[in-house]
């Protein structure tokens, strides 16, 4: 009676909200306008992992890749109550398009070991490719349900154990689940493990734990009461993160795994830029036509003047 | 140094570790066919005329990719919408669109035929096949193009003429980039539906259908593509095999509406943004819409607080359109809702904020509260047309 759960997440700018002028005078991202967030749809997905657990029973577990700012991503997660945050950080890593990001983070699932279900968002809100999330599913050669709005049924793996049991053939257990299609919806079921990506429709993803965010802030407290930035120690392979205090001194080890290009065995010709297809040629601005822009008094003789006129040109009928 | 040559080796003989690639300009130009509801959709026919032009600079002929079961039915539109050469694979198996078989059939014709591009429609289908066989094939591949074209780009110092320059937005459709495949073959990319302009149908033109062999065969997926590629080294001789894994999916069931909201055909688009803000509001949007004879569309901010369903969602996450008017009602106009309606030939624009961006697209603008503005409209347009039918 027991999933292992591992959930995909990607530190974002948040596009969605972007404050002041997203480019600047040189035409590159303005990159202070675009604050970092959770890539909302990410969060739902750690929403279906943390009740698919709270009904089954099991482990969370979740992954990022990025720079070390990243760890915030992981931090908010272990909040809402992941049990145990990854960070996939090299400077080998850096510029990876889909197919050397989905290379890398299935490397990392990997090396947790036997698992049931992968899940990620459907897209993230930079690029909003979608790719990432079954070109991991063919990686990891695991089925792939994606853009799920619900999911119906989590069958667990006959014969107790979890994931570490499977391979019978008969005992596989199922996750069926509805996607959103053009124009309707479509209900698939797959055998475990399967990677599922997960849309805002699925759920309204729960705020952090206040208990979740005393608890980890008093094991910091314990060293020292005040920190104020997250600092990843260079010398440990076991990959501590920590927050460092206003001294310089580390506090709360020990919560954020953190995984090199060597401790996941990456190839290196197939992470970061060098291991990715494709190429940026060219960024530009967008800079729309500007229209002449005649403007129409909202009275009940503007409006009528615009409607006359649209329709003696045949615009309205 | 003994690795020293392995390093040097051309990246051609090198195909085994990065997958598929560089393998010249002679391939062929292929669209994935996407078929719903027993349709070839209209996002594959948009794509066919793409190809089309991409091809004929090229110099190479236009493939079709079409599988199912008993699709064959549906070649001659893709012929007539440009296709030199429609790849039928027609097995059970293929009968519903599922992600394992269909990307496994792709990936063999792929590995058979060595087209140089193959372009997919940015459908919920198309975006969750085109970056499974991308991952098979180890190939690059852009999502959600908005403009495709011919060109080239020098990297390392290498020039690469005659590549795909795939033109997208991103960052929210703040910036647009150009990204190319130089080094992998094929070059795929997929294609939001409606920024491509449909093809004028051709029914003389002449075609070639290639019926391609598909069989099942048991065995873990790993296993088969090994034992794909060494068939492929002797030739690619015999069938595209499907293993048990690759169909471990089931369809349950499928639910897709035959009528849906034709954003991209209508003349008029009355769309509502966060500023229509309450239930009235969008009563008001949805009464001019049908007044009008309109559709209603939204911005993303609409449809993300739940006021309106994806369907109607305009811009670079939604669809494109190019209508008659376009009345954006309570739209700031973010950059990534105005690039899926700027090239609309009327906008009209309704905002209370003069300094919302929207206005400098709008051809027509209103400062005022649509609670006010569109009564009006409505009233305008109603007493309109009563004065015409009293005069005829």
């Amino acid at each position: 009676m027991s999933l292992r759960i591992v959930v995909l997440v990607k530190q974002v700018p948040d596009t969605q909200n972007v404050t002041g002028e997203a480019m600047k005078d040189d035409g590159t991202v303005n990159r202070a306008a675009l604050p970092a967030v959770f890539n909302p749809e990410d969060l739902n997905a750690l929403e279906e992992a943390l009740r698919l657990k709270e009904r089954h029973g099991g482990r969370v577990s979740v992954i990022t890749m990025g720079p070390p700012a990243a760890v915030q991503v992981l931090r908010e997660s272990l909040y809402r109550g992941a049990d145990e945050v990854i960070l996939l950080s090299d400077k080998d890593f850096a510029g990876a398009d889909t197919l050397a990001t989905s290379y890398t983070l299935a490397l990392a699932v990997r090396k947790l070991g036997p698992v049931d279900l992968v899940f990620c968002g459907r897209q993230a809100i930079d690029g909003d490719t979608a790719q990432v999330g079954p070109q991991t599913a063919e990686k990891l050669h695991m089925p792939q349900i994606t853009c799920v709005s619900r999911i119906d049924e989590v069958v667990e793996h006959e014969a107790g154990g979890g994931a570490a049991a499977a391979g019978a053939a008969g005992g596989r257990g199922r996750v069926t689940a509805t996607r959103s299609i053009e124009g309707g919806f479509e209900t698939l079921t797959a055998p475990l493990p399967a990677l599922l990506t997960i849309t805002s429709e699925a759920n309204e993803p729960r705020p952090p734990s206040v208990k979740l965010v005393m608890t980890y802030k008093e094991i910091a407290a314990e060293a020292l009461a005040e920190y104020d930035d997250t600092y990843l120690d260079p010398e440990s392979d076991e990959a501590v993160v920590c927050m460092i205090d206003r001294h310089g001194n580390a506090v709360c080890r020990a919560k954020v795994v953190l995984w090199n290009v060597d401790a996941v065995g990456a190839d290196r010709e197939h992470v970061g830029l060098h291991g990715s297809p494709t190429r940026v040629k060219d960024i530009e601005s967008v800079v729309l036509a500007q229209a002449d822009t005649r403007l129409v008094e909202p009275t009940d003789q503007g409006v009528a003047a615009l409607v006359r006129e649209l329709i003696e040109e045949h615009i309205l009928g | 140094m003994a690795s020293s040559p392995r390093v040097k080796t051309p990246p051609e003989s090198a195909s085994d570790a990065r997958g598929a690639t560089h393998a010249g300009n002679v391939g062929e130009v292929w669209v994935w066919i996407e078929v719903q509801s027993g349709q070839v959709a209209g996002v594959s026919l948009e794509l066919l005329g793409r190809a089309r032009e991409l091809a004929d600079r090229l110099g190479v002929p236009v493939g079709a990719v079409l599988l199912g079961s008993g699709a064959k039915d549906l070649a001659p539109a893709l012929i007539a919408a440009g296709a030199d050469r429609v790849y039928v694979a027609d097995h059970d198996a293929l009968a519903d669109y599922l992600a394992q078989p269909y990307a496994r059939v792709v990936c063999g014709l792929v590995r058979r035929l060595a087209p140089q591009i193959v372009l997919y429609g940015a459908t919920s289908t198309g975006r969750d096949l085109a970056p499974r066989v991308a991952s098979l094939l180890r190939t690059g591949l852009t999502a959600d193009c908005t403009d495709l074209r011919i060109g080239e780009h020098t990297v390392r110092g290498v020039r690469h003429e005659r590549l795909l320059l795939q033109i997208r937005p991103a960052f929210g459709g703040n910036i647009i980039a150009t990204i190319v495949s130089p080094e992998h073959r094929p070059q795929m990319a997929t294609v939001r539906e409606g920024v491509m302009r449909l093809p004028e149908s051709d029914a003389s033109r002449r075609s070639e259908v290639v019926v391609v062999q598909v069989a099942r065969r048991a065995g873990d997926p790993a296993g088969t593509t090994r034992a794909e590629a060494g068939a492929e080294a002797g030739g690619l001789a015999g069938p595209i095999l499907l293993c048990d894994d690759d169909l471990a999916v089931r369809l349950v069931r499928r639910v897709q509406e035959e009528k849906r909201v034709d954003l991209k055909g209508a003349r008029i688009v009355v769309a509502g943004g966060a500023g229509v803000g309450s239930r009235d509001g969008w009563a008001l949007v949805h009464e001019l819409a049908e007044t009008l004879g309109g559709v209603v569309g939204a911005s993303r901010a609409a449809m993300d607080g739940g006021w309106v369903g994806p369907e109607h969602q305009v811009g670079q996450t939604g669809t494109t359109v190019r209508p008659k008017l376009y009345i954006a009602a309570g739209i700031s106009g973010a950059i990534q809702h105005r690039a899926g309606m700027d090239q609309s030939a009327r906008i009209l624009a309704i905002n209370t904020d003069p300094e919302a961006p929207i206005f400098s697209i709008a051809h027509y603008g209103i400062v005022g509260d649509l609670h006010e503005v569109i009564p009006r409209l409505l009233h305008a347009y109603r007493s309109k047309g009563d004065v015409s039918e009293a005069r005829a």
